[in-house]
C-alpha cells in the first residue's frame, strides 16, 4: 500500500487548549504522530509536556480542553483512561504506577486480570507475564515481587504491562530519568524493537542526546505552545538545534531591576556528595561545590531528577539522603548541621519546592505557620506571648503583602502565591544568614512571581545570602548574580550574571558525567 | 473542570475587600465549631431531664455524675493531644487497672501513707508511658501496635498484680473521689457558700480572661466577634457554670473534690496546649509532621512526651478508680480507652490528626456520661445504653465530616 502522498498519521491532536484556574497551560496545540515512528516530545519543566499527555490519555476527559483528538483516523472523546486504554493508548508515567507488594505478574495483569467468573487463573496469568517478560528481554520469574527488583526492571514491567494491553501507541514519560547507562540503552533497543513490531511511542525527555539517537520526530513545546516539530533523519537536527527550540524565548521585564552589592562569603559547601537514602550504592550528589556571598543571589539550574533538591535537602540538617560527606562553612567557620534546628541555629533556612506537604500545616492558621520555625522568639521558658506573635504575624502579612482578611485564617485558604508568602514569611522571621528557595515560583502566577522576586531582592539587600533553586532558566536568568547547573548530581558549570544565555546553561545541565565542563 | 476546583484562584492585587465570605468565616471556624459541641451537651442534658421528670439534675447526681466520669475526662485529656498528634493509645484502661493494683498494694501491704502512693501511681503510669513512647517515637512502630501490645501486657501484669481483690481502707485515699470542699464558709439557706465562691470565682475568671483576648485582638486591629456574640458566650457560660454551682451546693457534701482536681487538670491542659510552646509542637507535628520535622520541631521528642504524658494521666485516672471503688481489682478500666477515644471524636477530634482540643475532649466525655446517667435513670437496659452511645459516637462523626465537606474543608 502506498502511502507517501498522504502521510499515515496515528494520532492527530487539533487546536488543544487546556486552562487551569488562572493559567493557560496549553495553548492551540497541534501534534500529529506517524504510525509506527518514534515521536519525541520536548520543552523545560512547565512547558506542558505532561499536561498535553494527560489530555491525550484521558486523565483531562474530554470537554476540559478544547480542540480536537483523532486516533486512527476517528475522533478521540476520552472520558478517562481506561476509555483511551481501551482504544490502544497507554500511558507509563514518571512515577511508576506498580504495586510493591504484588508479584511481576499480579502487576501486569493488574485491573486486567486473567480470571474466570472472579477467581484468578494462576498458571494462565503466570505463562502469559512469562511471554511477555521474554518479549520486553527481562529474566525474572513472574512470581518475583515488584519491590525487589530494580528500577530499570520495573520500567520493564510497566511496558509489558502495556503490551498484555495489546497497545497501539506507547507514551513513556520520562523513561530513563532514574535509570543507570545500562538499564537506559536496554529500555531505548526495547522501544526501538517495539517500533519495528508496528508500535509507536511518544517519548518524553530531558536526555537530548537519547532523542538524537533514537527518535524519528521531534515536536518542541514551550509555554503551552507547540514551536516546530523536526524531522530528525532528513534535517540532520542537533541538540543545540533542539536547544534553541526549546529555550527560544525573549525575555520581557517579568523581572524587577536590581543590583546586588555583594560582600563576604557567608556559606560555602565543599566535595558534597550524598548517597540515595534507599539505594545506597547510588550517588544523588556528587562531590558538589559551590558558594553564596552576603547580598548575592545565587542560581542552581537543574533538570528534574539532577539532585537539586537533594543538595539543599541534605545540607539543611540531613533532611535527606544517606551517608552525606563534605564540608559546610558559615562565615568562614567549617560547622556541623546534623539536625534541622541545628541549620537553624546556624542560620540558614530551607523553604521547599513543596509547600504542601513539606512547608505549611495547612488545618492551621497564618500566624501559626509563621511562627513555625523559630516560635522561641515569641515565647519565654516555653509560654508562648500570644501578644507579640500576632503582632509578628501582622508584620509580615502588611511586609509580604499577604492577601488575606486576617492572619487566623486558615493557610489551606490561600492562593498559591500567598502560601508561598507565609513561607518566606516562616523563614525570613527565623532570621537566617542563607536562605535556600526551592521552586520558589512553582504554581504561583505571573503577578504574584514578581512580588516573590521583590521579595527575594530585598532579602539579599538586607545582606542574606540567597540561592535559589528554579526549573525555570528564564527566572535564574532574571534575578541571579550567579547560576550554578547541576546534572546527574555534579556541579557541571558556573555562570556569571553577564554570561549567562538559556543554551549556555541548558548545554551545561545536560552534560552527560564522563564530560568535563568547559 | 471539575478535577482542578482545588486549585485556588489567583487573587489580584488590591482586592483585598473581595474576600469570598466562606474564607471570612474560616477564621471563626474553629470556634463555630466548638459552640456546637457545647450547645449539643446542652441540648442532652435538658433532653434528658424532661425524659427523667427532672430526676437528671438531682444535686446528688449531679455530683455522681462528676465521680463517675472523672476517670473518662482525666484520660480524654491525655488521649486527645495523643489523636491531635496523630496517634492512639489502646493501653489506658490496662493501664489503669495495672496501676490501681500497685497503688492498692503499696497502701494496703506496704502501709505506705495515701499521698505517697498516689505519687508513686503517677510515677508508675508514666514509665508504662516512656516505655511505649520509646517503641512508638524511637523504634517507629505503629502507635496503635505498641499500645494493643501494651493493652496485653498490661492487663497481664495486673491480674500478676492483683491476684484477689485488694481492699484499700485508707479514708484520706478513697476520699478522694467521694470527699467533698469542708464547709468552712457555712451555708447559705440550704447552700454551701464555699461552692457557691468557686462557682463565681469561675465564671469572674472567664470572663476576665475573654476579655483580655478581645481586647488584645482590638488592640492589633484584628477581627473580634460581634458585640452581641460576645456578651452571649459570656453570659451563657456564667448561666451554666452558675446553675452548676447551685446545684453542687445544695448536694449532701457541696464541692466534689474530684471536680477540683479535674477543673485544674482541665485549666492547665488548655494552657499546655493552647499557649506554649510544646502544646504548639503537638499541633504542628499532627498536621504536618514533615512540614514539621523541616521547621527544627524534634518530632520524635514530641511524641515521646505525649506517651509519657498520657501514662501519668493514666496513673491519676486509677487512683481515681481504685478509690472510688474503695478497691483495686484485676478487671478495672476495662473499655476505658474506648470511652475516651469517643469522647475526643465527639469532640471534634479529627482521626488525621492536628485538630482537637482539651475543652472538646471534655464535653464530649460529659456527653457520655450525662448519656449514661441519663438512660440508668430511665432503667433503660446496659445493653442498650452500649447501643445508643455507639450510635452517638457515629452520629456526632457523620454531622461533623458533613458539615466539613459542606464547608469545603475537608482537603
Amino acid at each position: 500500500m502506498d502511502t507517501t502522498a498522504t502521510p499515515d498519521y496515528i494520532l492527530e491532536m487539533r487546536g488543544i487548549t487546556k486552562r487551569f484556574p488562572g493559567v493557560l497551560a496549553l495553548s492551540d496545540v497541534n501534534l500529529s504522530v506517524r504510525r509506527g515512528e518514534i515521536h519525541a516530545i520536548c520543552g523545560e519543566n512547565g512547558a506542558g509536556k505532561s499536561t498535553l499527555m494527560k489530555v491525550l490519555s484521558g486523565v483531562y476527559p474530554h470537554g476540559s480542553y478544547e480542540g480536537d483528538i483523532v486516533f486512527e483516523g476517528t475522533p478521540a472523546e476520552f472520558r478517562s483512561t481506561r476509555d483511551s486504554e481501551h482504544v490502544g493508548i497507554v500511558i507509563i508515567h514518571q512515577e511508576l504506577a506498580l504495586s510493591p507488594f504484588l508479584s511481576i505478574a499480579e502487576n501486569i495483569f493488574l485491573g486486567n486480570e486473567r480470571a474466570a467468573r472472579g477467581v484468578i487463573d494462576w498458571n494462565h496469568t503466570n505463562s502469559e507475564a512469562a511471554k511477555l517478560l521474554a518479549r520486553v528481554g527481562l529474566d525474572e520469574r513472574p512470581d518475583t515481587k515488584i519491590i525487589d527488583i530494580g528500577v530499570g526492571k520495573q520500567q520493564l514491567v510497566e511496558i509489558a504491562k502495556a503490551l498484555s494491553k495489546e497497545v497501539k501507541l506507547l507514551i513513556l514519560d520520562e523513561p530513563t530519568a532514574a535509570l543507570n547507562d545500562e538499564d537506559s540503552a536496554h529500555l531505548l533497543g526495547l522501544i526501538s524493537g517495539l517500533r519495528d513490531l508496528g508500535i509507536t511511542s511518544i517519548i518524553i525527555s530531558h536526555k537530548l542526546n537519547e532523542i538524537e539517537s533514537i527518535a524519528d520526530t521531534t515536536t518542541i513545546i514551550r509555554d503551552g505552545q507547540t514551536i516546530e516539530t523536526l524531522d530528525m533523519r532528513s534535517d540532520g537536527v542537533t541538540e543545540e538545534r533542539i536547544i534553541r527550540g526549546m529555550v527560544g524565548r525573549p525575555l520581557d521585564n517579568r523581572f524587577p531591576e536590581h543590583t546586588s552589592s555583594i560582600g563576604d562569603e557567608v556559606l560555602r559547601i565543599e566535595d558534597w556528595t550524598v548517597h540515595h537514602p534507599l539505594d545506597q550504592a547510588r550517588k544523588v550528589v556528587d562531590g558538589a561545590s559551590l558558594n553564596v556571598r552576603r547580598g548575592e543571589i545565587v542560581g542552581i539550574a537543574g533538570l528534574m531528577g539532577a539532585g537539586r533538591t537533594e543538595l539543599a535537602m541534605s545540607v539543611f540538617g540531613r533532611s535527606y539522603g544517606s551517608h552525606i560527606s563534605g564540608r559546610v562553612y558559615k562565615d568562614g567557620q567549617q560547622v556541623q548541621l546534623h539536625s534541622v534546628s541545628a541549620a537553624i541555629n546556624a542560620g540558614i533556612a530551607y523553604a521547599t519546592e513543596d509547600r504542601k506537604h513539606y512547608g505549611l500545616n495547612l488545618i492551621s492558621t497564618i500566624r501559626d505557620n509563621i511562627s513555625g520555625a523559630a516560635i522561641h522568639k515569641v515565647a519565654s521558658r516555653g509560654v508562648i506571648d500570644r501578644n507579640e506573635e500576632l503582632k509578628v504575624a501582622e508584620r509580615f502579612r502588611k511586609d509580604l503583602g499577604i492577601r488575606t482578611p486576617t492572619v487566623e485564617a486558615l493557610v489551606g485558604k490561600l492562593s498559591g502565591g500567598n502560601q508561598q508568602k507565609v513561607v518566606l514569611s516562616k523563614w525570613i522571621f527565623s532570621d537566617p544568614d542563607v536562605l535556600i528557595l526551592d521552586e520558589p515560583t512553582r504554581g504561583i502566577d505571573v503577578g504574584a512571581k514578581y512580588e516573590i522576586y521583590t521579595i527575594i531582592n530585598r532579602l539579599a539587600d538586607a545582606g542574606k545570602g540567597v540561592i535559589v533553586i528554579s526549573s525555570e532558566l528564564p527566572e535564574l536568568l532574571g534575578i541571579c548574580d550567579r547560576i550554578y547547573t547541576l546534572s546527574q548530581g555534579r556541579i557541571t558549570g558556573e555562570v556569571a550574571r553577564q554570561d549567562a544565555t538559556q543554551e549556555r546553561l541548558m548545554q551545561y545541565m545536560t552534560m552527560e558525567k564522563d564530560v568535563t565542563p568547559r | 473542570m471539575s478535577t482542578d476546583t482545588n486549585l485556588a484562584p489567583a487573587m489580584p492585587p488590591g482586592e483585598q475587600a473581595r474576600v469570598p465570605l466562606s474564607q471570612r468565616l474560616s477564621g471563626l471556624g474553629g470556634n463555630a465549631r466548638q459552640y456546637g459541641i457545647f450547645a449539643a451537651l446542652v441540648l442532652i442534658v435538658l433532653l434528658f431531664q424532661g425524659l427523667t421528670d427532672g430526676r437528671l439534675l438531682k444535686p446528688d447526681n449531679v455530683v455522681s455524675l462528676f465521680q463517675q466520669n472523672a476517670y473518662v475526662m482525666v484520660l480524654a485529656i491525655g488521649m486527645v493531644m495523643v489523636i491531635v498528634a496523630g496517634h492512639i493509645d489502646l493501653s489506658v484502661g490496662s493501664v489503669v487497672a495495672f496501676v490501681g493494683g500497685v497503688v492498692a498494694v503499696t497502701i494496703t501491704d506496704w502501709g505506705l501513707p495515701w499521698w505517697l502512693a498516689v505519687l508513686i501511681g503517677i510515677a508508675i503510669g508514666a514509665a508504662v508511658g516512656a516505655w511505649q513512647g520509646f517503641w512508638i517515637a524511637y523504634i517507629g512502630i505503629p502507635a496503635f501496635i505498641v499500645t494493643l501490645a501494651g493493652m496485653l501486657i498490661f492487663r497481664g501484669l495486673a491480674l500478676v498484680v492483683v491476684s484477689q481483690t485488694i481492699r484499700v481502707n485508707d479514708t484520706s485515699f478513697n476520699s478522694i473521689v467521694s470527699g467533698s470542699l469542708p464547709n468552712f464558709l457555712g451555708f447559705s439557706g440550704d447552700m454551701d457558700v464555699v461552692t457557691l465562691l468557686i462557682g463565681a470565682l469561675t465564671i469572674a475568671a472567664f470572663a476576665f480572661t475573654q476579655l483580655r483576648a478581645r481586647m488584645q485582638l482590638r488592640k492589633h486591629d484584628l477581627h473580634v466577634e460581634s458585640m452581641a456574640a460576645f456578651i452571649a458566650k459570656i453570659v451563657g457560660v456564667a448561666i451554666a457554670v452558675g446553675i452548676l454551682a447551685v446545684l453542687l451546693s445544695l448536694s449532701a457534701g457541696g464541692m466534689p473534690v474530684i471536680l477540683v482536681i479535674v477543673g485544674v487538670l482541665i485549666v492547665a491542659y488548655t494552657f499546655l496546649m493552647g499557649r506554649t510552646v510544646f502544646g504548639r509542637h503537638i499541633y504542628a507535628v499532627g498536621g504536618n509532621r514533615p512540614a514539621a520535622s523541616l521547621s527544627g520541631v524534634r518530632t520524635k521528642r514530641v511524641d515521646f512526651m505525649i506517651f509519657v504524658n498520657i501514662g501519668a494521666l493514666a496513673g491519676v485516672a486509677a487512683i481515681i478508680t481504685t478509690a472510688r471503688g474503695g478497691a483495686a481489682v484485676a478487671a478495672a478500666g476495662q473499655n476505658f480507652e474506648l470511652d475516651a477515644i469517643a469522647a475526643c471524636f465527639i469532640g471534634g477530634a479529627a482521626v488525621t490528626g492536628g485538630i482537637g482540643r482539651i475543652s472538646g475532649a471534655i464535653v464530649g466525655a460529659l456527653i457520655m456520661g450525662v448519656l449514661n446517667m441519663g438512660l440508668s435513670i430511665m432503667s433503660v437496659d446496659p445493653s442498650w445504653q452500649q447501643a445508643i452511645k455507639g450510635l452517638v459516637l457515629l452520629f456526632a462523626v457523620a454531622f461533623d465530616l458533613i458539615n466539613k465537606r459542606r464547608a469545603g474543608t475537608s482537603s
